[in-house]
């Protein structure tokens, strides 16, 4: 602290400045989406935990046969494919900037963000497909396990 | 350390420290994000699979977890909604340290609506 540190060079007063540091508008979309996906994220997840802890058993009612009954109906598909798009992107985008703010070499944020993008495509990818592909019903199964909607 | 200048958010006391903890709890979800969508897709592997898995949120210590990321979810959910009124609102940034008051008191008012229906399903009791 004793050492005395060069003074930074700063513009002339009233110097007209410069104030595009960047070239796109990126950074304001991303900080937009926060704040948009939050406000949808807030009731999608308050919904899912409120369905999957407070109602019934809570936690102990959720076994395949919980999820073949979610899963049977076109409004919990959605509501899950919407919950797994949006919290992945605010995440990843909120996880993003907190590397920006810390890893300082760029090496290392190189691997942090590639490592970052590379979960999320995962992620994204298995969550879809899993809802897509899913079947509450497959064949050979124990029917002790299934739904009811498996025996009509 | 000098006194912050009037108006700003982000230098010690609260604004600081619930940027802080903003923060910590998105990260934190977010990993529990990849996790859980990871568990998920046992369903696509077979019934027994996924019960096996799923199970081991049952114990009583898995079930605590599951009360902080609750609690973790909640305060991120209504402070990111004070961040929202801070930035939006002409007179947000004027009651931004009343209202992290108001949001640590929803996040009280939520969780005792919640933990008592979890933590008697999670000990016993509730069925
Ligand atoms: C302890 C609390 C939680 C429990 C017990 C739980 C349980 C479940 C269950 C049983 C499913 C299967 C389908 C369904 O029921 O809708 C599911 C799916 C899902 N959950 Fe949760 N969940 C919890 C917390 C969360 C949180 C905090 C988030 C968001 C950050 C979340 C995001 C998702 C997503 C995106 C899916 C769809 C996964 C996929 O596409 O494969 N869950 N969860
Ligand atoms: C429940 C509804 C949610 C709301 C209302 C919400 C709101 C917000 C807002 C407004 C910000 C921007 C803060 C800023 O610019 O200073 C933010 C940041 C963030 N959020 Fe969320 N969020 C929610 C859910 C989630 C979920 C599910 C995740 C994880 C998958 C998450 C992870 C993050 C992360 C990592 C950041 C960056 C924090 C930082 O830069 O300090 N959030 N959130």
């Amino acid at each position: 602290m004793s050492e005395t540190t060069a003074a930074p060079e700063l513009a002339a007063p009233r110097a007209p400045r410069n104030r595009r540091s960047t070239r796109t508008n990126y950074e304001l979309y991303g900080w937009l989406f926060m704040r948009a996906s939050g406000v949808l994220l807030l009731v999608l997840i308050f919904g899912h935990l409120y369905m999957n802890l407070m109602v019934g058993d809570g936690i102990n009612a959720i076994d395949f046969a919980f999820v073949g009954g979610k899963w049977s109906s076109p409004l919990w598909q959605t509501w899950d494919l919407l919950m797994l798009w949006l919290a992945m992107i605010h995440g990843t985008n909120g996880v993003r900037t907190i590397i920006n703010d810390y890893a300082e070499r760029v090496g290392t944020r190189v691997v942090l963000k590639s490592a970052l993008y590379l979960a999320f495509t995962i992620t994204v990818v298995l969550g879809t497909l899993v809802i897509f592909t899913f079947e509450p019903c497959p064949a050979g199964a124990d029917p002790e396990l299934l739904a009811s909607i498996c025996f009509p | 350390m000098p006194e912050a200048p009037a108006g700003t958010l982000y230098r010690g006391r609260e604004g600081m420290w619930s940027w802080v903890a903003h923060r910590v709890t998105g990260f934190l979800i977010f990993f529990f994000l990849l996790v859980h969508v990871a568990d998920t897709s046992l369903v696509r592997v077979s019934p027994e699979a996924y019960n096996a898995v799923i199970g081991a949120y049952k114990n009583p210590i898995m079930g605590l977890a599951e009360a902080g990321l609750v609690a973790a979810i909640v305060f991120h959910a209504f402070n990111g909604i004070r961040v929202m009124l801070v930035d939006f609102w002409s007179s947000g940034p004027r009651y931004q340290r009343v209202m992290l008051w108001i949001v640590l008191g929803l996040v009280v008012v939520t969780m005792a609506a919640f933990l008592p229906r979890h933590l008697m399903n999670v000990f016993g009791g509730g069925h």
